[in-house]
């Protein structure tokens, strides 16, 4: 295959796993979310149980009037929803689906290119929030800012302690490194790297940023149409992304029976599994106050995490 | 020219428009912006010279963390939208020292390589940097990491006002010495919120701790 064919190839493929595969979680979070509070969720929209419901959400948001506040910074306002949609997009490039080369952008380096983008998306909460020109954004943008900027540092050292395990930065080589009993002795990083994810992605019971009984949406507040569409997008591709992410360090991605040929489908599997996992946790879950949500970042996310990258060295050291 | 050539020239407009753009605008949350893109051209430059690993430490440190804290801290105590007309800025010295330390700077590296050529060292992939960190330079690799151990508790201690002894004579000496000695950024965005100072320096740790990770 030439170069730009096989490039081409790969971007479509980025492209359109980023079109499909949120629109399917949501789906997912309709569904179960209407079935564990005993109702039915969409039914009509497309026929069968409601499947085309996020289509006809989508044409609904593009056909609504765009509004910016007269007060608003208007470029930065404007600019925002796809500063906070970028990063994802740009994360979906490194993460392997299976083994070989069924990666879209090999990176020698790619947990901590991963790690570095998602750390972008802050930018985007700070700068909906203040160009809104509402109070309400501005303390969610403020209390987005501080949750983020927390939340990243037992995310970070979880991560590290799985590339200390598996001895390089590559998400294929720690995917190819990962034997199952990782599942023990990575346990603990996992929990972390999965309750810091939930967070950074401002997912129920972390989403105080857009704590609808006391701030109205948060940053969000004064989107309309699309460019509110772009922002529920992000939230859904972020649980893909952390979906993915955990797989990949955690869950030994493509690994299970026959590999070789079915490799891409079990890590779609596994994804789709945390997602769920995602969703399940917003159903159950009340939302955290500040402080529980700030207390739970700094005296238990961050020292088990150190915990963990001890014993990691100290298992490495000894076998 | 090649490729390179030209993608070096570019990120360096943008990261040189953008930095000026920084000093200029008058609009206060702008110019925090403008730098976030001014150093994310400058992490552009790292890729296209093949130092794959600092131009990402660039993003995650610069436009993630220090950038936020930046932003954040202008925005919990002022941050109006739209221009502000009372900006102290001294226009004059500003030039004359940019100016003078960037003419100074090109004239010198300008006179030191004149046209001579180099090879482009092999790409500084985190395999090549782990062997020469932990076999060359580990010493230096060391005391770097006790200095930012240092900043670290400097932070904690002066983010605790409990943990400042009896009496405020004595307090302040022994708290405030390992402080501002290793990082500005550990006296920065403190002085900004004072009563929630817990906050930000919780955060500056944060930060710190991850610097010293990476």
């Amino acid at each position: 295959m030439p170069l730009w064919l096989d490039l081409a190839v790969r971007i479509v493929a980025v492209v359109a796993a980023f079109l499909v595969l949120p629109l399917v979680v949501g789906q997912m979070e309709h569904k179960a979310m209407a079935h564990m509070q005993a109702r039915l969720g969409p039914m009509y929209a497309g026929g069968f149980h409601g499947w085309a419901q996020l289509i006809a959400d989508g044409v609904k948001f593009v056909q609504k009037e765009d509004v910016t506040p007269r007060a608003a910074d208007r470029r930065v306002f404007q600019l925002a929803p796809i500063v906070a949609l970028f990063p994802y997009l740009v994360v979906l490039l490194a993460v392997p689906l299976g083994p070989g080369a069924l990666v879209a952008q090999k990176l020698d380096i790619g947990l901590f290119f991963v790690l570095a983008v998602l750390g972008v998306g802050v930018v985007a909460v700070l700068m909906s929030a203040w160009a809104s020109a509402n109070k309400y954004s501005l303390l969610g943008g403020l209390r987005g800012a501080a949750q983020l900027l927390g939340y990243e540092l037992p995310l970070v050292l979880a991560a590290a302690s799985v590339a200390m395990a598996a001895g390089t930065l590559s998400l294929p080589g720690i995917v190819a490194a990962w034997s199952p009993w990782w599942l023990l002795w990575q346990l603990p990083a996992m929990v972390v790297f999965f309750v810091s994810g939930v967070a950074e992605i401002r997912r129920p019971p972390f989403d105080m940023p857009i704590a609808d009984s006391e701030l109205v949406v948060g940053y969000m507040t004064e989107y309309t149409g699309l460019r509110f569409a772009f922002f529920l997008l992000t939230e859904y591709v972020g649980i893909v992304v952390i979906a993915a992410l955990t797989t990949v360090l955690f869950l030994g991605g493509w690994h299970g029976p026959f590999a070789e040929q079915l490799g891409w489908l079990w890590t779609l599997i596994k994804v789709f599994a945390v997602a769920f996992v995602i969703i399940w946790m917003r159903v159950t879950f009340p939302r955290l106050r500040e402080d529980q949500l700030q207390r739970i970042c700094w005296l238990v996310l961050v020292p088990v995490a150190l915990a963990q990258l001890v014993l990691t060295a100290a298992v490495k050291v000894l076998t | 020219m090649t490729v390179a050539d030209v993608l070096l020239l570019a990120l360096g407009a943008v990261a040189v428009g953008s930095g000026a753009l920084v000093v200029t605008s008058a609009h206060l949350v702008r110019s925090g912006l403008y730098l976030v893109i001014s150093l994310g051209a400058v992490a552009g430059l790292y890729l296209v010279l093949g130092a794959e690993l600092v131009a990402w430490v660039q993003v995650l440190v610069y436009v993630g963390a220090v950038v936020v804290l930046l932003l954040f801290a202008v925005m919990l105590t002022r941050a109006p939208i739209g221009a502000s007309r009372d900006l102290d800025r001294p226009v004059w010295a500003a030039a004359l020292v940019g100016g003078g330390t960037g003419l100074g700077l090109a004239a010198l590296l300008a006179d030191a390589f004149r046209w001579t050529r180099y090879e482009l060292p092999e790409p500084g992939t985190a395999e090549r940097l782990g062997e020469q960190i932990f076999g060359g330079w580990v010493l230096p690799f060391e005391v770097l990491s006790i200095l930012l151990l240092a900043a670290l508790v400097g932070a904690i201690v002066l983010s605790r006002p409990d943990l400042r002894g009896p009496g405020p004579a004595v307090g302040p000496g022994p708290a405030v010495g390992p402080g501002p000695g290793p990082g500005s950024g550990a006296s920065g965005p403190g002085p900004g919120p004072g009563s929630g100072a817990s906050g930000p320096g919780a955060d500056d740790a944060g930060f710190r701790a991850r610097e010293d990770a990476s």
